[in-house]
């Protein structure tokens, strides 16, 4: 795709979980817990407000459609603060240092006066119906040419468990989000920007590393298409995929706008009973929801309801999606039809009591009156959309790179005051006392100079979760191409091996370096010994399960018997037989020794023999 | 510059536009278009130009007339609120349309008037504001409501509830209300209490009481009897406890079904009176080790004194001597326990039996702040000392429960 003939801008907000001691506004730890060491369950009802602009904000609306109930899990490392039943504490110094750090790195101007501000997010995962935030600095420069527009340090949402429950345990973590200015114009360019802010987070060695602590938002638009937000786009790789997928969804959406327009399409106002059609219908879906099915006529959507927007989405998907938040599964449309257990005759029933000609779709959704009647107009509204174009909305990615409406792109009226948390000062006397690290492309061209490690290594240990491990390993003395092998080649080929290696403590990674250090274990034994690590065993039992190490008299003993025994075939092919003679002696030792001691001692034992 | 007025600020070199909201120590608090709010030197801020009156539209409400009538009477308590965009203060709704509006079910469960006698932080309020409560109350009863909801800051609620109890004799519901969580936020306990207390306002009860969470979690409220509730947490929305009685009540939510107690005063049970005299020359004083006997001094003044004593009924013997002046120079002296559970017995210990000699009143098992209401309320009827012993001995309004009974 040629994006720049397509106008393509796009800019980025990145969430990062800081690593401090407490919680932004209580005293909690920052850590995460298992759902069944919950100790407690709160449950209660959300409802939106009026705001300081005497208006709901349409994205609260939106999700007030359904009245919901929530239910919230409780922990011993959660307190009355997360369950919405005490006042915040002040900010905590902590993550605002840190948010203060990361601003200077982005030379961005501090705000001299922050205040704490309640977003409206009434979706469940905040118990107060609001996340606290403040706007901490803004206008900085990121990679060159980057704009940096604001940095905000705010709580963590609780984890969603089902759809109506919520871990608290997440909730209040303090989080940086990091706005970019729309100033990328390509797939490739959106990932690299989002790698340096992520290595620049990294430096401040005061981030969460691991699944779910870095979240990025992507922001896109095309020349005459919309501002699109995809929340949750964990992964860098799948970055310039959703990027492009997005640019893909909003060309489509352009061109069936265009043909709609052509055809005279037209979205009718009403919906339609069409409950006693599916009386006796063999369709799972309508039957375990039967109490009403609603229909509706989409005049010259034949064949456009149901084609592709991106891979695996349709209109119809979206319009499903809109459906979706009156609480109903989902709609069946007649460009699919028949299928999923509604038979031919039910589509012909269904055309004609909608009055629906060769060239008209005919959606249709079940649940109770309420809902189906809900979730018609909402599906009828999108169609509505595809005659305006591309509508600005907030979705979510969905696993392979394409993505999902969520709701509509909150407008400004979502802030008010968090009243209960007094404003900070920032002096300069404090942004000139912090620190700038050490960024980690310097750290890595410091690896290669100081450590004589491979400038690709040297990269790939400054930007890995084990950077902390590392330094560690050589402060206690380990050689450094020990440890960089062990801690990147190998705990990253286990992991490709499906082995999570990711519980196994610094401390034991160490101790296990420094035995392989001073030859008491095999380097061959090392992902043996890892493997029964990841599995629970402490270091002891795995060492001893990957069999105990071979002594080098031991060694010289078992050498000596299988030369003996192939006395006549070294004699023949002399040092060649080095080969096929060490391989009989590794299948022996394998793990238990280092091979290049076994090299050693075979050639001397073969020497001794020619 | 004034609220709502347009300006520009430059910021690392770049030039915002923002909304002017309100000086805070010595900063400009500005709000910029994505919503939030920054503090900036004045020095650093330009006036573009004046700000739009803004103006909130409120959507009409209609009220069903066939529906029982209910008063609503507001002291300041944020059962419904909103947030002032220009100054970012929360402030009270209290007429019915904006009560109504912020909370429409309401206009399902009755129709509403309102009366705002006052509108204060519930800890400025004070005994002569509990007088003007009671004479609103009994204006709006006579004038044929059906049941009343006073809402009020939880601070100091079970105090006014307490004083209304004593000076009225109510054959309709008189429901204390408010929020343990500001009723702006989307998760406030306003709602669920406010409806639960319009509940419990049509039903068949016929007494004061105070409507709150039965809970943290937004299932039910309980309805207590304003003589023996008691705040007995900060922040919680189930703050409100019922000290050595059952709540009167429950109402589920959201269905708002109301349970009475067997317990509970019905409806038209008592005429209704006011009897709106009290003597506010009272005191409630904590007795702690090593208690000053000089700070006894300061209430020599004084008609009443409630102490809260140590365990049964106690205070160190070096008080006794100022005590025993006290009672001989006319102060009523009424023991309680800061146990807050159980019942004063001064016949166990010396010093009790000693205080009992010097002439103090045994509190029974009252709580110590409807203890000293109740004498405000008593001193304001009668100067006789054996009438006001027997009268603060007796139970009158549910104060005093004559029987410990286990489990409570």
């Amino acid at each position: 795709m040629d994006y720049k003939a397509l106008g393509l801008t796009a800019g980025i907000e990145i969430h990062q979980q800081l690593d401090t001691a407490e919680k932004l506004y209580c005293r909690c730890p920052t850590i995460l817990r298992n759902i069944d060491e919950r100790n407690g369950e709160i449950r209660r009802y959300l409802r939106a407000t009026v705001s300081e602009m005497g208006v709901i904000d349409r994205a609260a609306e939106e999700e007030m459609k359904q009245m919901r109930f929530f239910s919230y899990y409780a922990y011993n490392t959660t307190c009355l603060v997360e369950n919405d039943d005490e006042p915040p504490t002040p900010m905590n110094p902590e993550a605002l240092q840190i948010t203060l750090t990361i601003a200077k790195m982005l030379s961005m101007t501090p705000i001299s006066q922050v205040h704490t501000m309640r977003k409206m997010v009434i979706d469940g995962s905040n118990t107060t119906g609001f996340q606290r935030t403040a706007l901490v600095a803004m206008n900085g420069i990121a990679g060159g040419n980057c704009i940096i527009e604001s940095i905000c340090l705010e709580e963590e949402a609780a984890q969603r468990v089902t759809d109506k429950t919520f871990s608290l345990d997440r909730l209040g973590i303090p989080l940086v989000e990091i706005t970019t200015a729309p100033c990328m114009h390509t797939p490739e360019e959106v990932k690299e920007i989002a790698e340096y802010i992520g290595m620049i987070l990294r430096s401040t060695r005061k981030v969460k590393r691991g699944l779910g602590t870095i979240r990025q938002d992507v922001n896109i638009s095309i020349r005459d298409g919309a501002r699109v937000e995809i929340k949750g786009v964990q992964e860098l790789d799948l970055i310039p995929e959703v990027v492009s997928r997005e640019v893909e969804r909003q060309v489509s959406l352009l061109a069936i706008r265009e043909e709609l327009r052509s055809r005279g399409a037209e979205v009718p106002q009403g919906e339609l009973d069409v409950t006693d059609l599916f009386s006796s219908t063999k369709s799972k879906v309508l039957k375990k929801k039967a109490p009403c099915i609603m229909a509706a006529t989409l005049k010259g959507f034949a064949g456009i309801v149901g084609r592709e927007i991106q891979p695996g989405r349709r209109l119809g998907s979206e319009m499903s999606d809109y459906a979706k938040k009156c609480g109903v599964g989902g709609l069946f449309h007649t460009d699919e039809l028949p299928a999923y257990g509604v038979t031919e005759e039910e589509v012909a029933a269904l055309r004609e009591r909608a009055l629906a000609g060769d060239g008209d779709c005919v959606i249709i959704v079940s649940g109770t009156e309420q809902q189906a009647t809900c979730a018609i107009r909402q599906a009828l509204k999108r169609a509505g959309m595809a005659l305006e174009g591309v509508p600005e909305e907030t979705r979510k990615m969905l696993p392979e790179g394409s993505s999902a409406y969520m709701r509509p792109l909150p407008g400004a009226a979502r802030m008010y005051p968090e009243t209960d948390v007094l404003p900070v000062e920032i002096t300069e006397e404090m942004m000139a006392a912090i620190d700038l690290p050490e960024l980690l492309v310097e750290v890595a061209a410091r690896f290669t100079r100081e450590l004589g490690i491979d400038s690709a290594l040297a990269r790939h240990i400054a930007y890995s979760d084990r950077l902390p491990t590392f330094e560690k390993a050589i402060a206690a003395g380990i050689k450094p191409s020990l440890a960089a092998r062990t801690l990147i080649s190998t705990l990253r080929e286990l992991s490709r091996d499906g082995v999570d290696c990711g519980g196994i403590p610094d401390e034991t990674l160490i101790d296990l370096l420094l035995r392989v250090n001073s030859g008491e274990v095999a380097k061959e034994a090392i992902p043996d010994i890892l493997r029964a690590l990841a599995g629970g065993a402490p270091l002891e039992e795995a060492i001893q399960s990957v069999g105990p190490t071979f002594s080098v008299s031991d060694l010289e003993t078992l050498i000596e018997g299988i030369v003996a025994e192939r006395a006549e075939f070294i004699r023949d092919r002399k040092m060649a037989s080095l080969g096929p003679v060490m391989g009989i002696v590794m299948k022996e030792v394998r793990g238990r020794i280092d091979g290049q001691i076994v090299a050693d001692v075979l050639k001397r034992s073969i020497e001794k023999r020619i | 510059m004034k609220t709502g007025d347009v300006v520009s600020c430059t910021i690392g070199g770049k030039t915002v536009e923002a909304v002017y909201i309100t000086e805070r120590d010595e900063r400009a608090v500005l709000k910029l278009s994505s919503g939030y709010n920054i503090g900036v030197p004045f020095s650093e801020v330009l006036h573009v130009r004046d700000g739009e009156e803004r103006k909130g539209v409120e959507p009409p409400v209609v009220q069903d007339s066939k529906l029982p009538e209910l008063a609503i009477i507001s002291t300041g308590g944020t059962i419904a609120s909103r947030v002032d965009y220009r100054t970012g203060a929360v402030t009270s709704r209290s007429t019915a349309d904006e009560i109504i509006s912020a909370i429409p079910r309401l206009a399902t469960i009755g129709r509403f008037r309102t009366s705002q006698p006052f509108s204060i932080l519930s800890e400025n309020m004070k005994p002569s504001m509990w007088i003007e409560l009671a004479r609103c109350i009994y204006d709006q009863i006579q004038a044929g409501a059906h049941g009343v909801i006073v809402t009020h800051g939880t601070d100091t609620m079970a105090y006014s509830a307490s004083a209304v109890s004593f000076m009225l004799d109510t054959p309709v519901p008189v429901i204390f209300v408010g929020s343990q969580r500001s009723a702006d936020r989307p998760s406030s306990d306003n709602v669920m209490n406010a409806l639960c207390s319009a509940a419990v306002a049509s039903a068949n009860l016929g007494e004061v009481a105070i409507c709150m969470h039965g809970t943290v979690n937004d299932d039910y409220c309980a309805v207590h009897r304003a003589t023996r509730v008691r705040k007995m947490h900060t922040s919680r929305r189930d703050a409100f406890q019922s000290i050595g009685a059952e709540p009167v009540a429950t109402v589920t939510y959201p269905d708002l079904e109301v349970s009475l107690h067997a317990d509970a005063i019905g409806r038209e049970a008592q005429k209704l009176a006011l009897r709106d005299t009290m003597e506010e020359k009272c005191a409630l004083i904590s007795y702690y080790p090593g208690m000053d006997p000089a700070i006894l001094d300061s209430y020599t003044s004084y008609r009443g004194l409630v102490i809260a004593g140590t365990g049964l009924g106690h205070v160190g013997t070096a008080l006794m001597e100022r005590i025993r002046e006290l009672v001989c120079n006319g102060t009523t002296i009424v023991m309680t326990t800061q146990c807050l559970h159980g019942r004063v017995c001064d016949r166990v210990y010396d010093t009790g039996r000693d205080l009992l000699r010097a002439g103090v009143i045994e509190g029974e098992d009252m709580l110590p702040e409807t203890a000293l209401v109740k004498l405000m309320w008593v001193l304001g009827q009668t100067e006789n000392p054996e009438e006001i012993r027997q009268l603060m001995q007796e139970n009158l309004k549910g104060e005093i429960v004559r029987r410990s009974v286990y489990g409570l």
